[in-house]
């Protein structure tokens, strides 16, 4: 099955059955194909002595550690191919992973996330401000995964400015002009969520009290990056949500969880305040003692598999991250597929997240 | 202006190339197109033209022939 064919099927559109044997037919191909094609890959693979024929549904595959990805250049592709280099957001002192992307799995990342997101947000663009610095996609030979998100986000926006400078500091003056320049319109906001708190909402808070409020009820945002720091600050989802509809109006707000390592697939937040797998990946709780797969309301750590790396063999993947699966094809907001819960790092992890490694210098 | 010269000044503005490696030029061919040169050649077609493209035209947006002829559809009615 090839990724053009998966990419036709409406992102939230299958039940567990039919998801179960498209991603078991995928997936035990990208396997193959990386057994083949990447030496390190397959060393792996016959150390664990794995055997193809044994599998039955997409869970048997072997998954790799993120870390991997850090000790090792790992690629299926000749150098040559190699269109983007992405790396991880490691803070300084910690290894960064690096994922090597060609044309087709670069493309096709971009593919998947378009439609994951026109899911959210309609497939219209939209005016956008972008509540990072210019700074973030300067290097670009080497994107970070904060680059990463900001330029993936970009496709969506018509017209786009940074709300920050380099600095850090919000653009006043500028946001001001560009909402009163697209006054009426529905505005996309896109960021990462400490800095969100930090640089947007503290500073839209310190200005009201100036008198200066902005208006953003008809915005969307978009956010992800991670809760750590906030959590510190006792913030959760519902306050943030709360905070900063009173403070400028903003009442769409979707959170999401995604890395570098599989970047396009991302997991939205819907209404309920619940992340959604898509058709073009999916998440695998398991269970810390034996690895064993847990079930709906087990807590444990997450695997995430998708259905578009070509160029590395970052298919199946086990996170340092713990969460657990709410429910299958039966959220009350409609979208098929598994839906779930990340609760953070697990312990002893190192920090990432793209708002978390940012957040680590406050 | 016509609007082949509009349509080659977004390519040399934005990547800062000659007039002469238009033709053949593909997505990812030089440096500057790269996935930031992408969407800031494709604002300076949007303003050029004043249209707005479709998130689907940007991703098949792949060659300097291909992007003629995607703005050449019905939808932007660029006529070369």
């Amino acid at each position: 099955m090839t990724f053009e064919e998966i990419l036709e099927k409406p992102p939230y559109s299958l039940c567990k059955e039919e998801k179960e044997k498209l991603l078991t037919s995928r997936l035990t191909e990208l396997t193959k194909l990386h057994r083949e094609k990447c030496p390190e890959y397959r060393r792996i693979l016959d150390a664990i002595g794995f055997d193809a024929t044994d599998v039955r549904t997409y869970t048997q595959l072997p998954f790799l550690p993120v870390s991997m990805f850090k000790e090792h250049d790992l690629r299926s592709v000749p150098k040559e191919e190699v269109v983007k280099t992405m790396t991880s957001s490691g803070t300084t002192g910690q290894a960064v992973s690096k994922i090597y992307l060609d044309k087709a799995t670069s493309t096709n990342q971009q593919k998947a996330m378009v439609k994951i997101v026109s899911e959210f947000t309609g497939s219209g663009r939209m005016p956008m401000i972008v509540i990072d610095c210019p700074g973030v996609i300067k290097n670009r030979a080497m994107f970070s995964a904060r680059g990463a998100g900001i330029l993936g986000f970009s496709i969506f926006g018509a017209k786009k400015i940074y709300a920050l400078n380099d600095e850090m500091q919000l653009d006043v003056e500028a946001l001001k002009e560009f909402l009163e320049k697209y006054k009426g319109q529905r505005i996309l906001l896109f960021g990462f969520t400490f800095m969100i708190w930090q640089h947007f909402y503290k500073e839209l808070l310190r200005l009201r009290e100036d008198g200066i409020r902005f208006d953003l009820s008809n915005g969307i945002l978009i956010h992800g990056g991670g809760w750590k720091k906030l959590t510190s600050e006792a913030v959760g989802r519902d306050e943030f949500h709360k905070r900063l509809e009173d403070v400028c109006g903003l009442k769409q707000i979707h959170d999401y969880y995604g890395m570098v390592e599989q970047t396009g697939c991302i997991y939205m937040e819907c209404e309920c305040g619940h992340l959604h797998a898509s058709v073009f990946s999916d998440v695998i709780i398991r269970r810390g003692l034996d690895f064993s797969v847990a079930g709906i309301g087990e807590t444990g750590i997450v695997q995430v598999v998708s259905t578009i790396p070509e160029s590395y063999p970052g298919h199946s993947l086990l996170t340092e991250d713990e969460g657990v699966i709410l429910g299958e094809d039966d959220c009350p907001c409609g979208r098929k597929g598994k839906y779930f819960k990340i609760n953070g790092r697990l312990k002893n992890a190192e920090i990432r997240g793209c708002s978390d490694t940012y957040a680590s210098k406050f | 202006m016509t609007n082949l010269e509009k349509y080659n000044n977004a390519f040399i503005e934005t990547f800062e190339i000659k007039e002469d490696m238009l033709p053949d030029l593909k997505y990812q061919d030089i440096d500057a197109w790269d996935s930031v040169g992408h969407m800031g050649l494709i604002a300076a077609l949007e303003d050029a033209f004043d249209i707005m493209m479709d998130t689907d035209d940007i991703i098949d947006f792949s060659s300097y022939q291909k992007g003629k002829e995607i703005l050449a559809k019905d939808d932007y009615g660029v006529e070369f």
